[in-house]
């Protein structure tokens, strides 16, 4: 009799193990534990790296912090879970982060079989080349049989082959691991061109002996929307890290930054600012958040300006340009839908 | 009258063969093809050594504190990085402030392993169990904290020199007992101990350690229930020492197999129990004649921690690696990896060192 006591309450355990544990919403689990676990790279200037004090920074480590900002008002309530290219969605799928903002390029295949979601867009990037300047190459399709350095193990190496492919061109694949590695290569001469994701192109630029011996040709060979990843078939959770994002888009463009938002708060007569900073309209209700739930991610995070500029653009040393990463206004592709 | 032969002293030997000339003319001009070589090897030396102490000590930017204190002079190394990132080399992400656990736990083991150096000292297989036994959970009470007020320090914080040592620590610690276990099964006469032993160790020695910490960290959560944590850094470490001990079993099982016959039918005509046996006479004289290999496999395991960056966990390699992609070091990724090959060699020269010593000290003249 005995035995079967203890055979039945182990399994008993092992059920309720299996069911219990993971009922209720990610926004309630995340409030419960008291941070967001989020998944970041391992290391990609500007995206995400620590600095000397071993705090994380990057634009992809902005977008958690915005939702930390968002749920708990304090954008520091976020744990970082470094993760390599093959592992982050697997970390995803168990539950093991809340959120992946780790520089994931949106397609149909992982929106669609993964059991994911991407929540926007943080960074339109695409696939670019790195000439040496001394070659003498002013696009892309002037680089028939030519070799070129690759990061492996993304899909920088298939859009290659497909647009070498296309335009009925050759080419001599030498793949790397490591961007250092790539970079090394690409100074010592082993490859004529070095292609990667423009983001990173500037990264290894900066990485070469002499930077301006080289250049980024204008061509771009494939789309490549980076953005925030959760899981699929929780709604609330979803729409809160989509919204956190478009906060910090329409504080740009309604000109709210870190440093005028308390003032703008007080005084401003604009609907639009009101209405972004909680003063009237939805407010928080929509998401189930405080009422000034985005005022609080442009006071500790910045606005997507502010976020862009500090960590890739023209206040870092990567120093790129806003490109099709500038607002709709402006001639670029960030957009986000008005609060109201 | 008879005269005495005196012989005259003798000459001393001509200057080509004594001295620093003969010296020179024995060992490194002995013959055109050896006197080529020397050359070769000269010319080799001079062009390789000079310029690489000019980039390292000459030229060397040491002062500063970022990366235009470096950008002004190119040619030498820029040591300023690794001044600016050392703390995070050694200690990872552990917060600052508590930076002294960890040096305490280091400096706990140390003081606890010096007295077994000492000839004399009496209660070294006390002291001995209570490192192995005592120490890991001072030292994990003293990283994770949560105890007597000590603040939580989550394993993901843990990183650098520290997570290495305290993988290869643990891999080394775990690994011997297990592989020592899994080498008697081996060879042991039970029809089930025997076939469990070879299963185990032939998966785990036929699969790469990539593969199985790939498993631990990508592969295990799909299987556990939604939302049940297993940490991420035991997982390896469970992997790492399940590894090592299949490889531990061999060399291990290669000591059992070199001791004659004779120690074994001696031991039992004794009338000694297995145990007995094995523990008194025949693995003291096998773990003694293995210790190289034992030593080998212990210094491939600290090399082999470093794959665990491919996991996400940042050991000494993957720290210094996150220091040269911050935009703000950009590029001197071969400061980090000279650093990073200078420290991995300081360590495992160390231990290879005390190998050498160990088995001299243990020297009793049955192998040669």
């Amino acid at each position: 009799m005995k035995k079967i006591h203890v055979i039945a309450s182990a399994m008993a355990v092992c059920t309720l193990l299996s069911s219990a544990v993971f009922a209720g919403s990610t926004l309630n689990s995340v409030k419960k534990k008291g941070f967001v676990q989020c998944g970041v790279n391992t290391g990609v200037p500007g995206f995400a790296t620590t600095d000397d004090k071993g705090n994380w920074k990057g634009i992809d480590v902005d977008v958690c912090r915005s939702v930390a900002a968002a749920v708990f008002g304090d954008a520091s309530k976020v744990k970082y879970t470094p993760l390599t290219a093959k592992e982050r969605f697997t970390a995803l799928q168990s539950g093991e982060i809340d959120m992946l903002s780790r520089n994931t390029t949106w397609t149909l295949t992982r929106d669609s079989s993964l059991g994911l979601n991407f929540a926007g867009v943080n960074y339109y990037d695409g696939q670019g080349f790195l000439v040496k300047k001394s070659l003498g190459v002013k696009s892309a399709m002037e680089m028939d049989g030519a070799s070129f350095c690759i990061q492996a193990g993304t899909t920088t190496e298939l859009n290659l082959a497909d647009y070498f492919r296309a335009n009925k061109m050759s080419y001599t694949p030498i793949t790397f691991d490591k961007s250092a590695e790539t970079a090394q290569a690409f100074d010592a001469g082993r490859c004529d061109a070095l292609t990667s994701d423009q983001s990173q192109l500037y990264a290894l630029r900066i990485q070469l002996k002499d930077p301006d011996s080289a250049m980024v040709l204008p061509e771009v060979i494939s789309k490549e929307p980076l953005g925030p990843v959760v899981r699929q078939g929780d709604d609330d959770w979803f729409n809160i890290v989509r919204w956190s994002l478009f906060a910090m888009l329409n504080a740009e463009e309604y000109g709210v930054n870190s440093e005028n938002v308390d003032q703008l708060a007080a005084t401003s007569k604009d609907p639009n600012v009101r209405r972004l900073l909680g003063l009237e309209g939805i407010k928080g209700k929509g998401l189930g958040l405080r009422d000034n739930w985005a005022a609080i991610i442009i006071k500790q995070v910045g606005n997507y300006s502010e976020s862009f500029e500090r960590n890739v653009g023209l206040d870092s040393p990567l120093k790129i340009s806003r490109g099709l990463n500038a607002l709709w206004s402006q001639g670029g592709l960030q957009y986000a839908p008005p609060i109201r | 009258m008879s005269s005495v032969h005196t012989p005259l002293p003798d000459l001393p030997p001509p200057i080509t063969n004594v001295g620093v000339i003969g010296w020179l003319r024995q060992n490194l001009f002995s013959s055109w093809l050896n006197s080529f070589w020397t050359l070769l090897a000269i010319c080799l030396i001079y062009l390789t050594i000079p310029p690489l102490i000019n980039w390292a000590v000459i030229d060397a930017n040491w002062l500063g504190d970022s990366r235009a204190s470096c950008d002004a002079n190119q040619s030498g190394a820029c040591w300023v990085f690794i001044l600016a990132r050392f703390d995070q080399f050694m200690y990872g992400f552990y917060p600052e402030s508590e930076y002294w656990r960890v040096n305490l736990a280091g400096i706990l083991l140390l003081s606890m392993m010096a007295p077994l150096f000492l000839e004399r000292f009496h209660y070294k297989a006390w002291l001995a169990a209570a490192i192995l036994f005592v120490y890991p959970m001072v030292a994990y009470y003293l990283f994770a904290g949560g105890l007597f007020g000590l603040m939580d320090v989550e394993t993901s914080r843990w990183g650098g020199l520290m997570l290495t040592l305290i993988l290869s620590g643990v891999g080394i610690v775990a690994s011997l007992p297990i592989g020592i276990v899994l080498a008697l099964g081996r060879r042991s006469k039970m029809p089930i101990v025997k076939s469990v032993s070879i299963v185990f160790i032939e998966l785990w020695r036929g699969v790469p350690l990539i593969t199985v910490l790939f498993m631990a960290s990508v592969m295990l959560p799909l299987f556990l229930p939604e939302g049940t944590h297993f940490d991420k850094l035991l997982r390896a470490m469970i992997g790492i020492v399940l590894f090592q001990s299949a490889y531990m079993a061999e060399v291990v099982r290669s000591g059992l197999q070199a001791i004659p016959r004779g120690q074994y039918e001696a031991a039992q005509a004794l009338g000694l129990s297995y145990w007995k046996s094995m523990g008194l006479i025949i693995l003291p004289q096998a773990l003694k004649l293995v210790i190289p290999g034992i030593v080998n496999t212990f210094i491939a395991l600290f090399k082999d921690t470093t794959l665990v960056l491919i996991i996400g966990l940042f050991d000494l390699l993957a720290m210094i690696q996150a220091g040269f992609v911050d935009a703000k070091w950009l590029g001197f990724a071969i400061e980090g990896y000279v650093v990073a090959a200078l420290i991995y060699w300081i360590f495992c020269f160390s231990m290879s060192r005390y190998s050498q010593s160990l088995e001299k000290k243990l020297r009793t003249g049955h192998a040669g």
